[in-house]
């Protein structure tokens, strides 16, 4: 089916696509700028003369603070509380949403409810706190994973995704004697696929980006993970650039592109990014493409 | 919906046998239980903690070697002049950050509305892609890029601006107690626009396409087929969305003004969670108690009243 364009609707386009266009730049621009500034030669970039392109392209800030001691291990433990943390709670938000659309379920109200509160109330970071020490959850690997296990949120859009299935699918199982658990597996799980997609990506984003709990829970470095290390260096880069630079072989380096506070600061700052730059994209395809066919089912 | 479920209930009773099972309403609790036990450790057992609010508590020496003050914290709030400026001012913080937050929570809506009228698919996955990126960064991460952007000496918008002329010395954007609330609120809508969108998104695509069908048979414009056909079918969410941020109107959470905030924008960029975090840094751990325990009251207060809202409105409720 074709319509004619009318002139409203190329002036409606035109705008629409425009501001899109400008916000997706705004959205995308910082990033650019500041990877140019990090392989543009330092002095330059000292005195702000890299705007929109690179000038005295060089690696050397990268592996400069590649070199800095702890960086990998605190790769590793982001990377570990992202992928387990967000497998347990996505495991469980999918268990307990599907719970809870049993209304024949003993205390059902009360568990549920109690759920929701605690999306409006805490008990504050000083009782949080002595709640983690008295559970042994200080400079522990476990700190990063128990407390997010429960994800009250998603376990609300697990259960409302759910409630919005037909309830005959499951209904024509349980005639043929199908349990809860068969239910879950072989027919809810299946079909709840777009959000379990969603409540992924909030969750390993909260996890990837934390890092409070470790400013509070771990004295130990060997917790320390990477966003954790980055806000210590961005508070700290004019003594983490002199460790830098004490640790280079002077004869070697390039007067030009000497370490200072801003290089180091954007690198390292770059360095926690990119694996987000770089990986989101293959994943939002599928995340998308999840929720359309949900939507298309639905 | 809980009807249908209850219909289910009956028949798969009926199924198993009887008496030798225990029953399905108690087999679901048992199966929910343990979630229900970390649930309780990780959120309901620290309220234990509310007694350091009552003594004179220092970091490092035991609760029963600590003096017993009462409500001695509590009064400070309202009897000390200097305590009490100091609250209003975190409050007034607060409720203007959530105020605009909530003021400009049809942003998203309207984005999603007109994404969806991009029609080229390849423009409109790109558009989609780059927006919600921000979204994934942490705060910590904005605020190195807001540094990058926006410091003093060598900052691209201040090197900019001289090089134009507009101002012969760099402006401290980020050290300032000017526009500290409008600077906020923008920054948190650069980081969230694009995937607020997309909840909003997926519920357009939710839309049965037979209504925008029928519409163009009808011969309906575009402005007519969102506002009868879109913006109805997106309202639920909306609607939930905002009876949310209306119970959490006093947990702002603490990141972006943690990251942000520095001694030049202090008195404004305060809130809550981070007054608390502050006051609990210096180590005055009785008072930080004092203060997340009337947050989280005002919280239970503000929750009920967003559910009697929902019940009004919506005849359902929230919790």
């Amino acid at each position: 089916m074709k319509r004619k364009r009318s002139a409203g609707d190329v002036l409606f386009h035109t705008l629409n696509y425009s501001f899109f266009g400008l916000f997706t730049i705004t959205c995308i621009f910082p990033f650019y700028y500041l990877f140019i500034n990090t392989i543009s030669s330092n002095d330059l970039s000292t005195m702000g003369y890299i705007t929109f392109y690179p000038r005295g392209i060089h690696f050397d800030n990268y592996v400069s603070v590649l070199k800095i001691k702890g960086l990998g291990h605190a790769a590793g433990v982001s990377l570990y509380r992202t992928v387990v943390g967000t497998l347990l709670t996505v495991g469980a938000s999918a268990f307990l949403g599907y719970l809870f659309t049993k209304s024949e379920m003993w205390g059902r109200q009360f568990m549920y409810r109690s759920l929701v509160v605690t999306l409006y109330f805490s008990a504050g970071l000083i009782p949080w706190y002595s709640t983690m020490h008295l559970l042994g959850l200080t400079n522990n690997y476990l700190a990063y994973i128990l407390p997010t296990i429960i994800a009250p949120f998603n376990i609300i859009l697990v259960k409302t995704f759910i409630e919005a299935v037909p309830p005959s699918l499951e209904e024509s199982a349980a005639l043929d004697g199908a349990g809860y658990m068969r239910i879950f597996r072989s027919i809810i799980f299946p079909l709840i696929t777009p959000i379990l997609a969603t409540i992924t990506i909030f969750s390993a984003v909260s996890q990837w980006n934390s890092f409070i709990d470790t400013a509070w829970l771990m004295t130990d470095k060997k917790y320390y993970t990477l966003q954790y290390l980055l806000w210590r260096y961005l508070n700290e880069s004019s003594s983490l650039a002199a460790l830098i630079k004490s640790a280079q072989n002077l004869g070697a380096v390039n007067m030009q592109n000497m370490q200072t506070p801003t290089s180091v600061r954007m690198t390292v700052t770059m360095i926690v990014v990119l694996p987000i730059l770089l990986v989101y994209p293959f994943f939002q395809r599928y995340f998308v493409k999840g929720i359309m066919i949900g939507a298309v089912k639905g | 919906m809980s009807v249908p479920a209850t219909h289910l209930a009956k028949h798969g009773s009926a199924a198993s046998k009887p008496g030798r099972r225990l029953p399905n309403k108690y087999k679901l609790f048992l199966m929910a239980l343990p979630f229900f036990i970390i649930t309780f450790i990780f959120y309901y057992l620290p309220i234990y903690g509310w007694i350091y609010a009552f003594f004179d508590y220092i970091p490092g020496i035991p609760l029963d070697k600590t003096p017993f003050v009462g409500f001695k914290w509590f009064r400070t709030i309202a009897e000390n002049p200097t305590q009490t400026q100091e609250v209003l001012r975190v409050m007034k913080n607060t409720v203007a950050m959530s105020g605009l937050g909530i003021v400009t929570s049809f942003l998203p809506v309207i984005f999603a509305i007109l994404m969806t009228e991009i029609k080229t698919g390849w423009y409109r996955r790109i558009v989609q892609t780059l927006t919600t990126i921000p979204n994934f960064i942490s705060w910590i991460l904005v605020y190195s890029i807001a540094f990058t952007l926006f410091s003093v000496d060598n900052g691209l918008v201040n090197t900019l601006l001289i090089k134009f002329g507009f101002i012969d010395e760099g402006i401290n954007f980020l050290a300032n107690n000017n526009n500290v609330w409008l600077a906020m609120i923008a920054w948190y809508w650069w980081k969230s626009l694009g995937w607020g969108a997309i909840l909003y998104l997926a519920a357009i695509t939710g839309i049965d396409q037979e209504l925008y069908e029928a519409a163009d048979v009808d011969g309906a414009s575009r402005f007519r087929k969102i506002w009868h056909i879109t913006v109805p079918g997106i309202m639920p969410t909306f609607f939930v969305l905002l009876l949310l941020s209306i119970g959490n109107f006093v947990n702002n959470g603490m990141e972006q003004y943690f990251a942000f905030q520095n001694a030049m924008n202090k008195d404004t960029i305060e809130v809550l969670d981070l007054y608390v975090y502050n006051i609990a840094f210096s180590n005055n751990f009785a008072f930080a108690t004092v203060v997340s325990m009337l947050k989280s009251i005002i919280s239970v207060f503000l929750l009920f009243l967003a559910n009697g809202m929902s019940k009004w409105i919506r005849k359902e409720s929230i919790i």
